[in-house]
């Protein structure tokens, strides 16, 4: 019987010939990453007395959920941080200039086909777009491997996720996405390895399938996996980085899922989640007429470049309703950059909306757009948890970009098409 | 003992609120936030030795380990769920607070029940009846036995230099 990508994977990283589901390994990841949280992982290394880190390299450090610092507490986090990566003489830290984690350890290429990434936060899934396997840890186990260079995994089962059909014009990564959550819910990948597939997943850029891999935590999933394939070596190549630069690794044709999921994508149409968990899931029409207050575009689930194209066509030449605060976040500076060079922040400022700079913003409800009580917003992050914009009695939905810009314009939940 | 009983799918923002992640390192002052978007009175009347009952994909969305860490502190001795999130449940290991996965004693326990758990037996005393429960993975069994992920290290750290 052969075997699905994780049993390959976390067979080859412990030195196996095979591993079966429930297995226990323990391996050395290619990187651990962190972000803001390094500084609380600092402590509990200190407290391991190991004395050194046992691997620079290995460590990963981007500064991202709370930057530029909101107040002397942020600042000091940040200070430790790089007291940190001082002392230690850690080559790959990123500064508060550099975007949000998920999305600076893919583009700088720290993600690749084949590796082995864990991370201290639970959107880590995301490095599957790219045919890695990556899943999120906690701090403590950030700190060990920080000391030990190692960590325990469990061999987990597979799901694979058959996206027949294409989908129709105007319906993104996100609603397919979205549409998956609230037909399984937020345990259905509980402890499971996701595989996706299918003839839509063909034509997907790596953008989309970010989307993916990113929310597959949403639904329970230990990690999300695509099969990289010349979409994926075209991106690599982009950033040069060759094929002799990874070792791709792929389920074999046989493998043994223990559920194959098929979704029509034809048949999805823009999705909302409504609050307040990400599988209370209905198409915009059924939402629509939701007056709002804000409207977020960006976070590492949508703040990519194609996100912010998306976004901008629909803002063309219109205006963001009056009452509503638009929001931009381009996910990293490259992000940023490239927006710049397009027009794309002319066309959204001049819409009336705000481009912020890349980090994490209100997303986790740290600072740069929290919400007042009551308040609604309209979001394309990937949760929608009771307080997670940092108030309590707000409500966030969430969408795709082109959902999100179009809800700005009308200052209600609205899907793009219906906005023409 | 006090038994908590909440439903299915309490995330991580409701137990340790995202804005405090970083404004608050001590895990005294965050026992003094356990729940705090869930159950506002939790923390008025928990006392060591309180359980909590819950339903499936307990402590699901981000990797915070300030969710297991309040509990613990809170006085809280253990979490009994259908189910748990993958990284909440490795924080438990990983922080020495005891997360049960039993489906069947999930259902039983009433907020009047009288529950006993036997850890070396891997069972769940619920007004009068043994239920099992599936074992800690013998592989990891050693963090749990060393009080937790860090303090496993340190004692190991400390006998390799001495
Ligand atoms: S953008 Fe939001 S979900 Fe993504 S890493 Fe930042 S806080 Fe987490």
């Amino acid at each position: 019987m052969g075997k699905t990508f994780v049993e390959k994977i976390l067979a080859k990283r412990a030195g196996k010939s095979a591993v079966v589901p429930g297995e226990i390994v323990v391996v050395k990841p290619d990187y651990v990453m962190s972000h803001d949280n390094s500084a609380a992982i600092y402590g509990k290394f200190k407290q391991i007395g190991a004395g050194r880190v046992f691997e620079p390299e290995q460590v990963l450090i981007i500064l991202d959920h709370c930057v530029p610092a909101a107040s002397e507490k942020y600042a000091k986090n940040h200070q430790e941080v790089r007291d940190f990566v001082e002392k230690f003489d850690i080559p790959n830290f990123f500064d508060i200039n550099t975007g949000v984690c998920h999305q600076v350890v893919i583009e700088k290429g720290f993600a690749r086909p084949g590796r082995l990434i864990v991370g201290s936060d639970s959107h880590t899934v995301s490095y599957g777009a790219v045919g890695a396997f990556s899943a999120g840890i906690g701090r403590s186990e950030a700190a060990a491997i920080w000391a030990t260079g190692e960590i325990w995994l469990k061999v987990p089962s597979t799901l694979k996720v058959v996206l027949d059909g294409m989908p129709r014009p105007g319906v993104t990564a996100k609603d397919m996405m979205l549409y998956l959550i609230g037909e399984i819910g937020a345990d259905g990948a509980l402890y499971k390895a996701v595989e996706f597939t299918g003839k839509a997943v063909s034509r997907m850029t790596v953008a989309d399938r970010i989307v993916f891999a990113n929310m597959t935590v949403e639904m329970g999933g230990k990690n999300g996996y695509f099969s990289p394939d010349e979409t994926t070596f075209e991106y690599l190549r982009a950033r040069g980085i060759d094929e002799s630069g990874f070792e791709a690794v792929f389920p074999d044709s046989d493998a043994n899922y223990e559920q194959v999921l098929i979704i029509d994508a034809a048949s999805v149409e823009p999705q909302v989640a409504k609050p307040h968990t990400v599988d209370n899931v209905a198409p915009v029409s059924e939402v629509a007429g939701t007056k709002i207050h804000q409207a977020l575009i960006g976070t590492c689930t949508n703040g990519r470049i194609e996100d912010l194209r998306a976004a901008a066509a629909v803002l063309k030449g219109k205006k963001v309703a009056k009452n509503v605060r638009l929001l931009v976040f381009p996910a990293s500076m490259e992000i940023y950059m490239q927006a710049m060079k397009e027009g794309l922040f002319e066309t959204i400022i001049e819409a009336g909306g705000i481009v912020m700079n890349p980090g994490c913003g209100p997303c986790l409800g740290a600072h740069e757009g929290i919400l007042a009580p009551g308040e609604v917003c309209i979001s394309t992050a990937n949760r929608n948890f009771k307080g997670r914009m940092g108030c309590k009695t707000a409500s966030v939905y969430l969408a795709s970009p082109e959902t999100v810009a179009a809800s700005a314009i009308a200052g209600e939940i609205c899907a793009a098409e219906a906005l023409k | 003992m006090r038994i908590f009983k909440y439903g299915d799918d309490v995330n991580t923002d409701v137990i340790f609120p995202g804005k405090y992640t970083y404004t608050i390192s001590d895990p005294e002052e965050m026992a003094q936030h356990a729940l705090e978007d869930l159950d506002p009175e939790f923390v008025k009347i928990v006392e060591p030795g309180d359980i909590i009952v819950a339903g499936k994909n307990f402590g699901c969305g981000s990797s915070r380990e300030q969710a297991a860490t309040c509990i613990k502190y809170s006085g809280v001795a253990a979490v009994i769920a259908k189910s748990f999130s993958r990284i909440f449940f490795r924080n438990c290991i990983n922080s020495g607070l005891l997360a049960v996965e039993c489906p069947a004693a999930a259902d039983r326990i009433t907020k009047e029940s009288s529950v006993t758990i036997d850890r070396e037996r891997n069972r769940i005393q619920v007004d009068g009846e043994w239920i099992d429960f599936p074992p800690i993975p013998e592989a990891v069994r050693y963090i749990i036995d060393g009080g937790g992920l860090i303090p496993y290290l340190r004692k190991k750290f400390s006998e390799k230099k001495s």
